[in-house]
């Protein structure tokens, strides 16, 4: 049987009149979960639109491969839920924190370390239902892995940061959890490393992580037994115990260590084409998802970084700001007039007054 | 199915009308090829009925328009050109690729310029160590594997039209094929795409980085039927071919056997690169088309394949064989050789051309259920049989649930052709009831139109209306596809009574 579509509940009611209200009054709402990564984007003006409280597992069957759940679902929850399973969510979300939730998981977008291997958060998002700013719920996608019915609104969902409407419930593809897994130690310098990384990206090696950080790069092998022993002993490098292998993605992926801390100097994202060579900046660096992904601390103006990973067909996103930090400086890189005008256009079909989390992402809607 | 044509009569360069206008399309045509040979004039354009009669259909050919004309430009600028001029004239432009659409998703509209992506057909690149390749549209899905194979790499979606149909088609529909349930669909595999829209202006989604800033729109772009913007050029992800591949043939007593064999074999943490069933009568059709060894008692085939390095494969298939030993498989068998793992291939992936010799046509349709719901499915779509007296061979992707009913029937025969429509529709609207999608990956096109109608709410359709005008606000961009007006819904609820029953058979309806 398809999901009842549940389009009323004290829950519903009560976000339908906040949003209603707000809207009456010309207002805006910053939409909230666990509040765990709340610095993220652009700051957000307006009073808060609490969706902890819309929570719980809808349905889970594991042979489906499946889960749908509520926006206000503790992530951990879910993953408590499914591991029990052998399953998990493949793009490996970081939480910042205990408090997060799932809808603001999607709502973020922000994958871990398998990501580079697994995909992103919208290849596992099969279906959404939302709330828009007139209170309607809607659903998009559905429960199935195939689906082209209708324009792929449930993706469009991961990573649009609330400036859509409110994410009420979300169901996504999972994987299970696989049979082995073993990661590798070499020493190389960036270059070497950014280039044998692609390189062994172009080989059937069953990779699900790497990191190269001051000289040490860092590969995590996951699949079948034979599979993982086979690349460990075609790859060589220095076997990582388990312990240690576990923690140091762990902390890569929730970013505990150091390099990550609170400091004066800003924390930068910077998504390039995974072959391109290390980054003229000044600095220290964390390099992700075989090349792709570039965690930078340094003291370079904004405008640099970004004409930096621009001109190497990328994008530089302020991720944590420093106490040093500009107020003011705009998180993302600046969206390309046209297609700024079709998003600006997007968020109207969803939020004609621009009441929904308005400028996380972009100053101009 | 797309063809160019070089040296007919209707083709012009800059060549004088050759129609005189004699109603308002014939205005409109004359219009249009002055317009397009002023602003265009390298652009070939095709018009006269002969020339135009291999556009009037795509490979749902029971429904037909002929376009006014034809454009088949050489490049992006001539894309560029074409859309402006018919943005500023007002005519409705249909974008077509390989024409294989089985949903009608290239289908003229009435009075349109069909736009013919058929000579983009270059290679741009292939980067082995970034492991991408950047096509124009008109490039053949199998091709782009044909390029990177010298780099044992591939591109792995493979739908089973792969040798005629095109990435730009791919794009538009996001179409899948045999092994999605690995690899993924054609969104999961695309990381960048150039694209013109109605206005005539270049649009890039994607990035070659992990992601872009903003909205995903490259995500709400794949698979948009063509609504949004013209592809003109695509970077796709390739990925390691791997080494081994393995086939598990199982035949099964009982459908229903094989549908839990299925469930199981997910169940066990499995992910099999490729996890087909075919139904007994999909078994004899193909079997006499290309004798591929099928046991033909079964009432079930499952196609089970393991991919990876030969250690991984030895692994995956051991632990496939000992879930079908428990589900009380007849037969099972692993593929020895190359040759032998193709053969029992082929006969899945020739499940339409067998129907098509059964049958003067039939519908391919494309509901998509949750796994655990196949054999319920297949008990009602035979009960369905019956009622419309119509014969339904089934084939489908069962590890993703995605099912390819082949409803057989003469398209001469008009009161065949609304049951076979009736009978479609009927199982798309059972695959919504359990749960599921009246389309997995062949498009909504114009075909499951009155389905949309029952999957979703007035608002979601009014949402999705609202997101064509923000990409094409003069609502010109294959405009009547994909997503039905709120007035046709409103048709359709008034005439629709489920089982497939109308009110008043015998009045006429359009």
């Amino acid at each position: 049987m398809p999901l009842p579509a549940v389009t009323s509940s004290p829950v519903l009611e009560r976000l339908r009149e906040q949003i209603g209200a707000a809207r009456a009054a010309g207002g805006m709402l910053r939409i909230r979960g666990g509040d765990s990564k709340s610095w993220y984007g652009n700051p957000v003006p307006g009073p808060v639109l609490d969706v902890r409280d819309y929570a719980g597992v809808v349905a889970y069957d594991p042979a489906e491969l499946v889960i749908t759940a509520r926006c206000g679902t503790p992530l951990a929850e879910i993953e408590a839920t499914i591991a029990q399973n052998g399953q998990m969510l493949p793009f490996e979300p970081p939480h910042f924190g205990p408090t997060a939730t799932l809808g603001g998981c999607i709502a973020a977008g922000l994958a871990g370390p398998r990501r580079a291997y697994a995909g992103a958060i919208r290849d596992y998002v099969l279906g959404v239902t939302i709330m828009n700013a007139r209170g309607e719920v809607m659903r998009f996608g559905g429960q199935v892995m195939k689906n082209v019915a209708g324009y792929d609104v449930a993706r469009l969902m991961a990573g649009s940061l609330g400036t859509l409407g409110v994410i009420l419930d979300v169901s996504l593809r999972l994987l299970p959890v696989p049979v082995a897994t073993h990661s590798l130690r070499f020493v190389m310098d960036e270059n070497q490393a950014i280039e044998t990384l692609n390189h062994w990206a172009g080989k059937p090696v069953p990779m699900s992580a790497s990191a190269w950080h001051e000289g040490e790069l860092l590969l995590r092998l996951s699949g079948s037994k034979a599979g993982v022993q086979s690349a460990i002993a075609q790859l060589g490098g220095d076997l990582v115990a388990d312990d240690g292998s576990t923690a140091y993605w762990q902390a890569l992926r929730e970013q505990t260590s150091d390099f990550f801390a609170p400091s004066a100097t800003a924390l930068w994202r910077i998504a390039v084409p995974p072959t391109t060579p290390a980054l003229a900046l000044e600095g220290a660096q964390w390099l992700e998802w075989g090349g792709g992904l570039r965690w930078w601390r340094t003291p370079e103006p904004a405008a640099e970084i970004r004409r930096v990973a621009e001109r190497a067909g990328g994008h530089a996103t302020l991720f944590r700001r420093g106490t040093n930090t500009e107020g003011g400086l705009p998180a993302f890189s600046s969206i390309p007039g046209p297609l700024a005008a079709i998003q600006r256009r997007l968020k109207a079909v969803f939020d004609p007054t621009g009441i929904f989390n308005p400028c996380r992402i972009d100053p101009r809607f | 199915m797309a063809q160019a044509m070089t040296t007919d009569a209707g083709s012009h360069h800059a060549s004088a009308l050759d129609t005189p206008p004699t109603s308002a399309g014939a205005q409109l045509r004359a219009r249009l090829l002055n317009a397009l040979q002023t602003a265009v004039p390298g652009c070939q354009v095709l018009t006269g009925e002969e020339n135009l009669a291999p556009y009037e259909t795509d490979a749902l050919p029971v429904y037909r328009q002929l376009p006014l004309m034809v454009a088949l430009p050489d490049d992006e600028s001539q894309v560029q050109g074409v859309l402006r001029e018919c943005r500023r004239l007002g005519v409705p432009v249909v974008p077509r690729g390989g024409g294989t659409s089985l949903s009608g998703g290239a289908t003229p509209m009435p009075n349109s310029l069909v736009l013919s992506l058929a000579r983009l057909t270059r290679v741009l690149e292939v980067d082995p160590l970034a492991r991408t390749a950047t096509v124009q549209p008109g490039v053949r899905n199998i091709r782009i594997s044909e390029v990177a194979a010298p780099y044992e790499l591939y591109y792995a979606p493979d739908p089973s039209s792969q040798i005629a149909c095109t990435i730009g088609g791919n794009v538009a529909e996001n179409a899948g094929g045999l092994h999605c349930l690995k690899y993924g669909l054609t969104v999961h595999n695309i990381l960048r795409v150039k694209a013109i829209s109605m206005d005539g202006e270049v649009l890039e989604f994607g990035s070659l980085a992990p992601d872009a800033p903003g909205l995903d729109l490259l995500a709400l772009l794949i698979g948009s039927e063509g609504m949004f913007a013209v592809v003109t050029e695509i970077t796709v992800r390739l990925i390691p071919k791997p080494p081994v591949a393995k086939l598990v043939l199982a035949s099964f007593d009982d459908v229903e056997t094989a549908g839990d064999a299925v469930a199981a074999i997910i169940g066990e943490g499995i992910i099999p690169a490729g996890l087909e069933m075919m139904d007994k009568p999909a078994i004899a059709a193909v079997e006499a088309f290309v004798h591929a060894g099928y046991d033909q008692e079964a009432a079930a085939l499952l196609l089970c394949e393991a991919d990876g390095n030969r250690e991984e494969v030895a692994e995956e298939v051991a632990r496939i064989c000992a879930v079908l030993q428990r589900h009380e498989v007849r037969d099972v068998q692993v593929s020895s050789n190359e040759a032998e793992r193709l053969k029992w291939w082929s006969g899945r992936k020739n499940a339409l051309p067998a129907a098509g010799r059964l049958a003067p046509d039939y519908f391919c349709m494309d509901g998509s259920i949750p796994r655990r719901a196949i054999g319920k499915l297949l008990k009602r779509i035979q009960g369905m049989e019956e009622v419309y007296g119509l014969q339904c061979l089934n084939v489908f992707h069962a590890g993703d649930g995605n099912l390819h009913p082949l409803i057989l029937f003469d398209g001469n025969d008009a009161d065949q052709l609304r049951r076979a429509e009736d009978f479609g529709a009927d199982i798309l609207e059972r695959c919504v009831e359990l749960g599921g999608t009246i389309t997995g990956e062949h498009g909504v096109g114009i075909e499951k139109l009155n389905s949309m109608c029952v999957q979703f709410t007035p608002a979601e359709r009014e949402t999705f209306l609202a997101i064509k005008r923000a990409f094409d606000p003069a609502g010109l961009l294959n405009a009547d596809k994909g997503i039905p007006t709120h007035a046709r819904c409103a048709e359709y609820g008034h005439m629709h009574v489920s089982g497939g029953r109308l009110p008043f058979p015998d009045i006429e309806r359009f």
